[in-house]
């Protein structure tokens, strides 16, 4: 391995870094990404690809990215405010979504089985949501009361963790927090193990689906998919609306732009710290319970696996950046999904969105909505 | 000099009065820079004479480390030009610059907490041979290396001896007091053997009597014959002991000249006083004569101590 | 100075107090887990294979906990990607290895190149990957390069699973990953010919006529005894490299990348040398780790590995050769295979009962202060408690020991000792005597008076 090489190459990569390294990557990311769509508009034209089977992509990913939208204006908030990527969100998710299944199939299971059982969402075989009939449409209230058990109760999850793990290390600086973060992570999800099982579960029976005619086919779409979009949609306004009406809101994006500067002009830190925790953990405890009542299983590290694509989210929307969040969420899902139509079998979708976080990266490390922080 | 420069048809009418007579190593033309929203140099252009003790002041913004930061390489001016020793050198790395010869220290001492004294002062040395990594590893190549060590060794000690702190050789850098700290960093700079150096308030937070020694240490330095180019806020400091002055204001080089001419020069006044910048009332005497014919003491004890 | 003296003289220093240390507490390890072996009762062929796996698994951890030092420790390039790097060097040796013709069910073809140089392709190709990832990723900010790293060994993981490459054909060659259901090693071990070479045959002898020792046990030993020796050719190596002009521009970078860059140094090209030295030696891990295994899933690299050796390297001090060793050695013992040892005394001295199915079970007798449930739920769990255990370490350590257990380490970034101002007693001389040129006033002669009270003193 030559030496000289080496360090040519670097010499020649970082002289070239304003020219060679940052536009041409993205006018060829941006040209590839450009060459894709067209294939994609002028492929359902000629029929080359089946509309309804495009139509079900953009659909799952519009899915796919609002849970992932959700759940990332959580981690973009606490990046963005406690200045460190919290790799334990993802187990956040994990837990709240489980917790609030618990009472869900205690409210729709109280006749069927003892109460320990469901709360624990059933580990062992004999009931499942399924044989209970859980689903928006036939057991509505135990819905509604589990998805806000998710939130509440993961809030005070997330607020007992950084009581005893962020909080004693408040000035240790981002890398310190990053890695107590993966041993939280690692730690929560084996005590959502010893109390839950490794089992995987079917959590719901799905409502039949209405048929929306597309071009060459149906694109069926059932109560689940509307709950999910009316859930993330109305909670994504509610969070705006916090962020821009109130008080809180503007100490959090003061605080989220420099920290120093709003010690020193007297925002109650510890204050606005807790309350970003409170709106991260509730929305991203939803955003696990929502997850499951649409894919309808449930398994204890559903959320770690989701935690890289929220990462991919935040990071493509700028971190700290709530709307952002929700934008990286959708371009992550739609085209994870939509690489399905280029890539041979469906084992690549998860590589093609890391592959689009990382070229994001290089591209705008800094983020698509840079310097809207909180906005 | 200038006649080396391939592009006379930009030079200003500034530019050439900056570099034209003198035998400048240095020379900036017409640099721009901006951050955001922020212009923190617009047009800035001047030479510096070989051999020579310049300063660069000005009130506090006027963008003097951005100058240092876009000669050094650290960021890239949006236009305009570098020239050192007939080079042009713009737009180059740092460590490129620095291996010309034209080393800098930082305005807020920069040196790596975790190391000793003394490898903080290795590190720098140029032609070390065991920087490639098989030439430390191998067993044949390690003795040249250990070798080159030692020799390196003995010059960081002169180079320690010279500013007198070889009992702070095995400290970590992070243990040492911000003067000290001050010290480290042109030391530091030193083992570069650099032709020119631009110091960043080298002066700030040292106590008189480290930088009366500090101070004879960079006349030493440029008696040896090593250029000096000094952003610093102490005006006695300056008007004492450089020989030229160049005064930055908003981005551009307001006036330069020779202590006596700054003093006299009521634009610089203006400059400082239209900042929120407190010169000590030291400062304020030695400016006096067009304090004086304002004939308004008060005042300038006033507008120093906001 | 001749190389032999040169060799002696590491070897001396390598004595004198590090691997003192690490002799040490290699030696309180095997002497409380002999200790276990006793109370479990376990043959003198149980005990060196508790031993042996004991050894392997500390060697192991050992050198990839130092290659992540390299990174992390040296240069600050926060890896957290190391399972991706170590399966490219095991993946791309198994591949190259295996027979072109695959005989019985043993699955897909490969290049049935030499294991040696399989072994050298493996670790090209980490090395190589080193830095495709590094290239766009040195200027990222730490956190973000962490991210880019994992997101890597996924990607390398899912790769490996995914079943178009569980067999294709490039330029006329056939090989596979053998997508999610792995790869088998159906390669010569090189580890059976060492084991028949005659030096080994009286010894085997010899043993064989006190313990039952069957030629697997035998080469098992053997093999751990490779590695032991692989494992200090990774110190030496990197103890060199930090001790090294080359150690010092990396932990400049580590402290203030561009404070260096602007002291003449191209930092881009450290880093990525670095890091392709770091991922290099990842990858022969990955190697010697699984190789002489039967065969291997994708799974077995999954982010957990990484937060292994992430711990261990915490525990050790990230900065420190021999701290890497010692965090290795000490999570291994005590974290990773302690609590199933801990387990097994347990079990052996007194009965637990039956574990009840769920947790709901286990806490409900809770209530009526039967606390018989739930010590036997927790019991028969305890490889998951020991999972949430590490984490509550990691956390403790990053709120308590964020310089390691054993404190903060320095290890100096030089070819020679700095202390002083010579390290040989003769060149002393000659500089005391001679007239010191550059210094003038007091300061300078009691240096020298100083000087030469030292070299009376040897
Ligand atoms: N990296 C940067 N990003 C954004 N703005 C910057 C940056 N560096 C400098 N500036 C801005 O450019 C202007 C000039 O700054 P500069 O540091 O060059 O001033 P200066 O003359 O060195 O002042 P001082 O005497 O206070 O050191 C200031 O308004 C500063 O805020
Ligand atoms: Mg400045």
């Amino acid at each position: 391995m030559g030496g000289p090489v080496i360090a040519a190459i670097g010499e020649s990569y970082s002289r070239g870094r304003s020219v060679v390294a940052e536009r041409p990557l993205t006018v060829v990311v941006g040209i590839a990404g450009l060459l894709l769509l067209f294939d994609l508009g002028s492929g359902m034209a000629t029929g080359r690809y089946s509309v309804s089977r495009i139509g079900r992509f953009v659909w799952d990913g519009l899915m796919y990215g609002l849970i992932i939208g959700l759940a990332g204006i959580g981690l973009s908030l606490t990046y963005g405010i406690l200045q460190f990527a919290n790799f334990a969100h993802g187990d956040y998710i994990t837990s709240g979504a489980f917790m609030g299944w618990g009472v869900t199939y205690v409210i729709a299971g109280l006749s069927s089985a003892n109460v320990g059982h469901l709360l624990l969402v059933a580990p062992q075989g004999n009931i499942s949501g399924g044989l209970l009939e859980i689903g928006v449409t036939s057991t509505p209230l135990a819905v509604l009361v589990g998805l806000v058990v998710a939130g509440l109760a993961t809030i005070l999850l997330v607020l007992l963790l950084d009581r005893i793990v962020y909080r004693p290390m408040r000035d240790a600086g981002g890398i310190p927090l990053l890695i107590a973060s993966i041993g939280v992570a690692f730690a929560l999800r084996y005590v959502v193990v010893l109390v839950y099982s490794t089992r995987t579960r079917g959590t719901t029976l799905r409502p039949p689906g209405t048929a929306i005619n597309l071009v060459d086919g149906p694109l069926l779409i059932d109560a689940h998919d509307v709950t999910l979009l009316v859930a993330t949609v109305a909670l994504m306004i509610g969070v705006h609306l916090l962020l821009q009406r109130t008080k809180l809101g503007k100490a959090m994006r003061a605080m989220s732009d420099n920290r120093d500067l709003a010690l020193v002009t007297g925002i109650p830190t510890e204050r606005v710290i807790r309350w970003t925790w409170i709106i991260g953990g509730g929305l991203s405890g939803m955003a696990g319970y929502l997850m499951v009542l649409w894919t309808g299983t449930i398994d204890y590290q559903f959320g770690w696996l989701l935690l890289l694509l929220i990462f991919a989210a935040v990071i493509l929307g700028g971190i700290g950046s709530v709307y952002g969040s929700i934008f990286g969420g959708l371009v992550i899902g739609i085209a994870m999904r939509l690489s399905l139509v280029w890539l041979p079998t469906g084992d690549f979708d998860l590589v093609a969105a890391f592959g689009i976080m990382i070229l994001a990266l290089l591209v705008k490390p800094q983020g698509l909505f840079a310097g809207r922080t909180t906005a | 000099m200038s006649e080396t420069v391939p592009r006379e048809d930009e030079a200003t009418a500034e530019s050439e009065r900056a570099g034209d007579d003198a035998d400048a190593v240095l020379r900036i033309e017409d640099l721009h820079k901006n951050f955001g929203g922020i212009t923190a140099v617009d047009g800035a252009t001047f030479g510096v004479e070989r051999g020579s003790m310049t300063g660069l002041i000005g009130p506090n913004g006027a963008g003097k480390s951005t100058v240092f930061n876009l000669v050094t390489g650290i960021h890239d001016p949006d236009s305009g030009s570098v020239w050192f020793q007939d080079e042009e050198i713009t737009g180059l790395r740092p460590y490129e610059v620095a291996n010309r010869g034209l080393v800098r220290t930082f305005q807020i001492a920069r040196e790596l907490a975790n190391l000793t004294v003394m490898e903080n002062l290795m590190l720098p040395a140029k032609a070390q041979s065991g920087e490639a990594l098989w030439r430390s590893v191998l067993p044949g190549f390690r003795r040249q290396v250990v070798e080159e060590e030692r020799e390196l060794r003995e010059r960081v000690w002169e180079t320690l001896e010279f500013f007198e702190i070889q009992h702070l050789a095995d400290e970590k850098a992070s243990n040492l007091s911000g003067g000290q700290r001050k010290l480290l960093e042109l030391s530091r700079a030193l083992m570069l053997d650099p032709t020119m150096l631009l110091l960043d308030e080298p002066f700030a937070g040292v106590n008189p009597t480290l930088e009366k020694k500090l101070l004879e240490h960079v006349q030493q330095l440029n008696d040896e014959g090593r250029t000096f180019l000094i952003v610093e806020h102490d005006m006695d400091l300056i008007m004492n002991n450089c020989e030229h002055i160049i005064v930055m204001h908003q981005g551009q080089v307001l006036t330069e000249g020779t202590p006596a001419d700054i003093k006299a020069n009521e634009e610089v006044i203006e400059a400082y006083l239209g900042s929120p910048w407190p010169i000590s009332n030291d400062t304020c005497r030695s400016i006096s004569p067009p304090w004086s014919s304002w004939n308004d003491w008060e005042n300038c004890s006033e507008s120093c101590w906001p | 100075m001749s190389a032999r003296t040169d060799l002696r003289e590491s070897a001396r220093d390598l004595l004198a107090a590090d691997a003192a240390k690490i002799a040490a507490v290699m030696l309180g390890i095997y002497v409380t887990y002999l200790l276990v072996g006793l109370i479990l009762g376990y043959s003198a062929n149980g005990m060196i294979n508790t031993l042996q796996r004991l050894t392997f698994l500390v060697a192991i951890y050992a050198m990839v906990v130092l290659a992540l030092n390299l990174h992390w420790g040296y240069t600050g390039l926060f890896n957290i990607g190391v399972a991706g790097f170590m399966a490219v060097g095991l993946y791309t040796m198994a591949m190259l290895a295996k027979p072109v013709e695959p005989t019985g069910g043993a699955q897909y073809p490969g290049l049935g190149l030499p294991v040696p140089i399989a072994i050298l392709g493996g670790v090209l190709a980490a090395a190589l990957v080193g830095f495709v990832v590094a290239l766009p990723a040195l200027r990222l900010r730490a956190d973000y390069f962490a991210i880019v790293t994992i997101a890597f060994a996924e990607i390398v993981r899912l790769l490996y699973t995914a079943s178009p490459f569980q067999e294709f054909t490039i330029f006329g060659y056939t090989m596979g990953t053998g997508g999610g259901r792995g790869i088998l090693f159906n390669f010569q071990d090189p580890v059976v010919t060492i084991y028949r070479l005659p030096i080994f045959e009286g010894p085997v002898t010899f043993v064989n006529q006190y313990v039952e020792f069957g030629p697997a046990d035998a080469q098992g030993v053997i093999y751990v005894g490779l590695l032991v020796v692989v494992l200090a050719g990774y110190y030496l190596l990197l103890k060199r490299t930090g001790e090294s002009p080359f150690g010092r521009v990396l932990k400049a970078i580590r402290e203030d990348e561009e404070a260096t860059n602007a002291l003449g140094k191209n930092t881009n090209a450290f880093k990525i040398k670095s890091f392709m030295l770091g991922c290099a030696l990842m990858g022969l891990v990955g190697i010697l780790w699984q190789f002489r295994r039967a065969g291997i899933t994708p799974d077995a690299f999954r982010p957990h590995v990484t937060f292994y050796i992430w711990i261990a390297l915490i525990i050790g001090g990230a900065g420190s050769n021999t701290g890497s060793i010692l965090g290795a050695g000490i999570f291994t013992a005590g974290l990773f295979e302690g609590p199933q040892y801990l387990r097994r005394i347990i079990q052996s001295q007194i009965s637990v009962g039956q574990p009840p199915g769920t947790f709901a079970d286990a806490v409900g007798p809770m209530f009526a202060l039967n606390f018989q449930p739930i010590t036997s739920y927790l019991f028969n769990n305890m490889l998951t408690l020991q999972f949430v255990f590490m984490g509550v370490v990691l956390v403790w350590l990053m709120q308590n020991r964020p310089d390691g257990l054993l404190g903060y380490r320095t290890e100096t970034a030089a070819a020679v000792p700095l202390g002083k101002r010579s390290d040989e007693v003769s060149e002393t001389v000659h500089r005391a005597d001679e007239p010191s040129e550059t210094v003038s006033g007091t300061d300078g002669t009691s240096e020298t008076a100083s000087r030469e009270d030292e070299v009376s003193d040897q």
